[in-house]
C-alpha cells in the first residue's frame, strides 16, 4: 500500500515554493502558443500590423520630449533628447507591461482557468517572455535612432564595456515584473479594488524611477527615495552602458538583484497558494 | 479489489464554499484564520457549515458543497456522476480536473487526467481553426507531436475542413462546438472526464461523438467518469454509477440499480417541496407560488388522450414587464420529451406591477405520451431575466388506458410517444 505508486495527487495544500519545472516542462508547447497567439493576434485586423510595435514608444517618447523635455526642460544629462527617453521608456515599458499584464493572470483568464487545468504560471511566463519579444524589438527601434544620431554626428558612439551586464538587467526585470505581478494578481482575485490602483501605481512609480529624469538631477535629501525603486538602478545602468551618462554602482545593483529574488519567492509563493483556490473567490 | 486495479481513489474528500458577495468581512475573516493558524488551531470557519441543500436558506456563510466523499474506480471502469443540480457532481470534476483545490481530503490517480469539460474554451477568436487546433490541444495538455500527428483525424471529425484556415470568430457556434469537441475527443489521458457535452451539437454529431467515447472506453480500456443528465446516455455508457445528493454520496452502485434509486429519490423530494419556504431561484421578483398540471376534465388523473393543463400560479412584488414562462417535460431517463414556452409561440403576457397574484394556464394538446411518470420543470422571466425556477422536480403521472381501443393495454416499450396510426393494404 505505502509503496503504491500514484502519478496524479491531489491534495489540500501544496509546497508554496515549487516553481513545479517538471510540470511546465511538460506544457512547452503550450507556453511557446501563448505567446504566439499573443504576438500574432494583438494586431490582426488592423491596417498597421506589427508597425504599432513601433508606433507606440516613439508617440510616447515624442511627447516626452515635448513635455518634459522642451515645456518643463527637465535636464537629459547632456543627451539628446530622442536618446534620453527613448533608452529610459524602452525598458521602463518592458517592466511595466509585465507586471500590468502578470496582475491580469486570474482576473482575465477565469473564463478558462475554470474549465481545465495547466499550470497556472504558464501565463504569467508567456507574458513575460511575448513582452521580452516586444522588448527586443523596441530596442531595434532604440538602435535605429542611435544610428541615426551617430551618423549624423549629433552624438558620438559611447557604448561602455559594461555592456556585458545587459543580460542581468533583463533577468532582473524579468523578476521584478513576475514578482509584483504574481502578488498582485493574487491580491486582485480577492480584493477587486486594486484593479483600478494598478494602472494608477505604475504611473506613478514610473515618476518615482528616472524614466523621464536622469538620477543626477534629483536633490541629495531626495535620493534616498528613488535609489530604494529597485528598478533606479536599472534604468541607470541602461543609460550608462548605451549612452555614457547615469551612474553604474555595482552596490546598488546588487539591492536590485536581491530585491527581485526575494519578491519574486515571496510572489511565487503566494502565487501557487492561490492557483489552488482563486476558483471559489474570483 | 487490489490496489493495482484502482485507477482513481477519493478519500474523505470535502469542499467548502463561502456564500453571498465576497467584500466586507472577508479582511477580518482572513485574519481571523490566520490567527488561529497562528496558534496552531483549527481554521474557525471550517467548523460551521452545513449541508448543500439549496431549497432552505441556512444561518451560516459557509457551505460544504462536497462533504466526506470517498469512492474508488477500477482501471477501465466508466463510472456515471449523477445527481440533481447543485448535488455537487461539478464540483467533484472540478477537483478531480485540478481546476479548484478541496478544502480537504485526498484524491490519488494513475495515469493523466484529461478533462473535457464544456468544450471550447480557450479558443481565440482572431486566429484560424488550424491555429485554435494547437492551442485547444496544447491547453488540453497535448504536445505539438502529439497534436501534428493527430490534424487530419481532429479536422476529419470536426467536419469543419473547408473552414480550417479561417479566423475562428467566423465559424458558426455550432461549428466551434465541433471543432472544440473534435480536438479533445483525440485527447488520450489515461483517465477521461466528461460532462454533458453529449448534449451539444446536431444529431449526427451526437452520434459522433457517443460512438467515440464507447470507443475511448471499452477500445481502449481507459477509465472514463461521466456526469451527465441523460439517465438513457448514462445507463448506455456506464457500468456502474455514483448518486450525489447534497455533497454526499447516496449511492453507488451497479448502473441500472443506481439509477433507479436516484428517480426513486428524485420522487420523495418532490412531495417534500415546500413552496412557502422555497427561495426563488432567480432573482425573485415573480415567485412561483404555486404550480400543478391537471387533465382539462372533472377527473384528477390524467390519461394519454387527455389535453394537459399546466396551472402556475405567480406572486409578484410589484415588477412589471414582458412575462416569459417556460416549461419543460422529462420521462424518468430525463430525456426531454417535449417544451412549451411563450418564446416558442411568440406570446406576449405582460405583467403589470399592481398585479401581485396571477395565474398562467398552459394548455397543452395531448402528446400522446406513453403511459409513466413524467417530470418537468418551470422557469419564469421577466424582460428576459431569470426570475425563478421550479427544477425538475415537479411530477405528473399518465395512466395507461386502451389507447387503440382494442381491448388491451398499451405496450409501453416501444418508444417515447403513441401514435394514432392506421394500416391499408394495397392490392396492385
Amino acid at each position: 500500500m505505502s509503496q503504491e505508486h500514484w502519478d496524479t495527487v491531489i491534495e489540500p495544500k501544496s509546497a508554496l515554493f515549487d516553481l513545479k519545472i517538471k510540470e511546465l516542462r511538460q506544457y512547452k508547447d503550450l507556453l511557446l502558443l501563448f505567446v504566439r497567439r499573443d504576438l500574432v493576434a494583438q494586431y490582426k485586423q488592423t491596417i498597421l500590423g506589427p508597425i504599432w510595435y513601433f508606433i507606440q514608444p516613439i508617440l510616447t517618447t515624442l511627447t516626452y520630449v515635448l513635455i518634459f523635455g522642451n515645456v518643463a526642460g527637465l535636464s537629459t544629462d547632456g543627451l539628446p533628447k530622442m536618446l534620453f527617453y527613448l533608452a529610459g521608456v524602452t525598458s521602463w515599458r518592458y517592466f511595466a507591461d509585465s507586471l500590468t499584464k502578470t496582475s491580469e493572470t486570474f482576473s482575465k483568464n477565469a473564463d478558462i482557468f475554470g474549465k481545465v487545468y495547466f499550470p497556472r504560471a504558464i501565463m504569467p511566463i508567456s507574458i513575460t517572455i511575448t513582452n521580452l519579444v516586444t522588448y527586443g524589438v523596441q530596442l531595434i527601434l532604440f538602435f535605429a535612432f542611435y544610428a541615426y544620431y551617430v551618423v549624423s554626428r549629433q552624438f558620438d558612439l559611447s557604448i561602455q564595456r559594461e555592456l556585458a551586464l545587459f543580460p542581468v538587467l533583463i533577468f532582473i526585470m524579468m523578476l521584478l515584473g513576475l514578482g509584483f505581478g504574481f502578488i498582485l494578481s493574487a491580491l486582485t482575485t480577492k480584493y477587486r479594488d486594486l484593479k483600478f490602483l494598478i494602472t494608477f501605481g505604475v504611473q506613478l512609480l514610473m515618476y518615482g524611477t528616472p524614466v523621464i529624469y536622469p538620477l543626477s538631477s534629483i536633490p541629495e535629501e531626495y535620493k534616498i527615495y528613488i535609489m530604494a525603486n529597485p528598478m533606479t538602478p536599472i534604468i541607470e545602468t541602461f543609460r550608462y552602458m548605451f549612452l555614457g551618462t547615469g551612474t553604474l554602482d555595482y552596490g546598488h545593483l546588487l539591492y536590485s538583484t536581491v530585491f527581485a529574488i526575494v519578491l519574486f519567492i515571496i510572489g511565487l509563493a503566494i502565487f501557487n497558494r492561490t492557483e489552488k483556490n482563486f476558483m471559489d473567490t474570483v | 479489489m487490489s490496489d493495482s486495479e484502482i485507477a482513481i481513489k477519493v478519500e474523505n474528500l470535502s469542499k467548502q464554499y463561502r456564500l453571498g458577495t465576497v467584500g466586507t468581512g472577508t479582511i477580518s475573516h482572513d485574519l481571523n484564520r490566520w490567527w488561529a493558524q497562528v496558534r496552531g488551531k483549527e481554521d474557525p470557519f471550517l467548523k460551521i457549515g452545513e449541508t448543500n441543500d439549496r431549497s432552505k436558506a441556512g444561518n451560516s456563510d459557509y457551505v460544504w458543497s462536497l462533504k466526506d466523499i470517498n469512492f474508488e474506480v477500477k482501471q477501465g471502469e466508466v463510472l456515471g456522476i449523477i445527481g440533481k443540480n447543485g448535488a455537487g457532481k461539478s464540483t467533484l470534476l472540478k477537483i478531480l480536473s485540478k481546476v479548484t483545490g478541496p478544502t480537504t481530503g485526498r484524491i490519488s490517480a494513475k495515469g493523466r487526467i484529461g478533462a473535457l469539460l464544456e468544450v471550447g474554451t480557450g479558443f481565440h477568436p482572431e486566429l484560424t481553426g488550424r491555429e485554435n487546433i494547437f492551442l485547444n490541444g496544447a491547453i488540453l495538455g497535448m504536445t505539438k507531436v502529439e497534436i501534428r500527428a493527430k490534424l487530419d483525424e481532429i479536422i476529419d471529425f470536426s467536419g469543419c475542413a473547408r473552414y480550417v484556415d479561417t479566423p475562428v470568430k467566423r465559424y458558426s457556434s455550432g461549428m466551434k462546438v465541433r471543432l472544440a469537441f473534435a480536438v479533445a475527443a483525440f485527447l488520450e489521458p489515461e483517465i477521461l472526464i466528461v460532462d454533458e457535452v453529449l448534449a451539444v451539437g446536431d444529431a449526427e454529431f451526437q452520434k459522433k461523438a457517443i460512438g467515440k467515447m464507447q470507443d475511448v472506453s471499452k477500445g481502449d480500456g481507459r477509465t472514463v467518469l461521466f456526469v451527465s443528465h441523460n439517465m438513457a446516455a448514462v445507463e448506455n455508457l456506464c457500468s456502474s454509477a455514483l448518486v450525489l445528493d447534497k455533497g454526499m454520496i447516496r449511492f453507488n452502485l451497479e448502473v441500472k440499480e443506481a439509477i433507479d434509486n436516484y428517480l426513486k429519490i428524485s420522487v420523495e423530494q418532490n412531495e417534500l417541496l415546500d413552496f412557502k419556504s422555497r427561495i426563488p431561484n432567480g432573482m425573485g421578483n415573480v415567485q412561483i407560488s404555486h404550480v400543478d398540471v391537471y387533465p382539462d376534465n372533472e377527473s384528477r388523473f390524467i390519461k394519454i388522450r387527455d389535453t394537459l393543463v399546466f396551472d402556475i400560479d405567480l406572486s409578484n412584488k410589484s415588477a412589471q414587464g414582458k412575462l416569459d414562462i417556460g416549461i419543460r417535460v422529462f420521462n424518468e431517463r430525463e430525456t426531454n420529451i417535449f417544451s412549451c414556452s411563450t418564446l416558442m409561440t411568440k406570446t406576449s403576457l405582460f405583467l403589470k406591477s399592481f398585479e401581485n397574484n396571477i395565474k398562467v394556464l398552459c394548455r397543452v394538446n395531448s402528446p400522446f405520451l406513453i403511459p409513466g411518470r413524467y417530470f418537468f420543470s418551470v422557469q419564469v422571466n421577466l424582460n428576459n431575466d431569470q426570475q425563478d425556477r421550479i427544477e425538475r422536480v415537479l411530477q405528473f403521472e399518465v395512466l395507461e388506458e386502451d389507447f387503440y381501443s382494442t381491448g388491451s393495454k398499451t405496450n409501453i416499450n416501444k418508444g417515447e410517444v403513441l401514435v394514432d396510426h392506421v394500416w391499408i393494404k394495397n392490392e396492385n
